[in-house]
């Protein structure tokens, strides 16, 4: 059982429910196509992804992005069961779309940079501390079906 | 993944951008990285406060940016370049090389929250790659 502190809930809440999720989801799918340019394996369907401009300006990269952010909602909204909350969704990574964990991290580091990036001096070291703990416990459940 | 000249470039003109406030970034990301990455705190129990004003990590900050910066300009032999800092961090600090990736990211964190126009996606590559590529040159002497 993962133990949040007020800070941590109250900072999870606050942060999430002012986010521009599609603009946020954008932004960190296309900043980890770049930056992590091998996590295009998952997205041959995808079309162009020949460079930054062409990835950022995707249509599909654009649209998946906020199905990802949209999938953080669950773990938003179940902190306190966020294993249970994300069985299906771990299911499905392993099983059907056989994504190597260590992408979870590429992009959930990715994410905390456009956060970052979007709040500022309000993205202080303890709401960093917070966001990526948060972060943390979802992509352990998510991989919590992998075998 | 080694720097591309287009790589050196980017990195160059980007930390021109950074200039005087190189300093505050490197303060920030070891104060991000004390408080986001506890464990980090073990190599300075030396200290005698290790909170985010401190003397310590504002001096510090500056020692470590100091370096990467410098080595900002040796992007074309960081093996060369580094070896007496790597021999000081094999040898005498002993510092496990998995910490040069976490102070990495939270080098990029400071860079994100107080240059958000500027560190876009293609800064942000070719950034990683530059601290990658030193986070290996430092650990050249290990073993």
């Amino acid at each position: 059982m993962v133990e949040w502190t007020e800070f941590e809930r109250a900072t999870i809440q606050d942060i999430f429910s002012k986010m521009d999720y599609e603009s946020v989801g954008h932004n960190a799918l296309t900043r980890c196509l770049v930056v992590y340019p091998w996590t295009q394996r998952y997205f041959a369907k995808f079309g162009n992804l020949y460079n930054a401009a062409a990835i950022a300006g995707n249509p599909l990269v654009a649209a998946h992005g906020a199905v990802v952010l949209r999938g953080l909602d669950k773990a938003v909204k179940n902190m306190d069961n966020i294993k249970a909350a994300y069985a299906e969704l771990s299911v499905l990574h392993s099983e059907k779309l056989h994504v190597d964990p260590d992408n979870f991290r590429l992009l959930a580091d990715c994410l905390t940079i456009v956060v970052a990036a979007r709040l500022g001096s309000g993205f202080t070291p303890d709401v960093q501390a917070a966001f990526q703990k948060f972060l943390a416990v979802v992509i352990s459940a998510l991989t919590k079906q992998y075998h | 993944m080694s720097l591309t000249a287009k790589d050196k470039a980017v990195v160059k003109a980007f930390w021109g951008k950074i200039g005087g406030k190189a300093d505050a970034i490197g303060q920030e990301a070891l104060a991000r990285m004390f408080i986001a990455y506890p464990q980090t705190k073990t190599y300075f129990a030396h200290w005698p406060d290790l909170s985010p004003g401190s003397e310590s990590v504002k001096k510090h900050g500056k020692t470590v940016i100091g370096a990467i910066t410098a080595a900002v300009e040796k992007m074309d032999d960081l093996i060369g370049g580094l070896s007496s800092l790597s021999d000081l961090h094999a040898f005498k600090l002993r510092v496990d090389p998995g910490n040069f990736k976490i102070l990495s990211h939270n080098i990029l964190v400071a860079l994100a929250v107080n240059f958000p126009g500027d560190f876009t996606p293609e800064v942000h590559v070719s950034v990683d790659k530059f601290l990658a590529a030193l986070s290996a040159a430092l650990a050249d002497k290990y073993r």
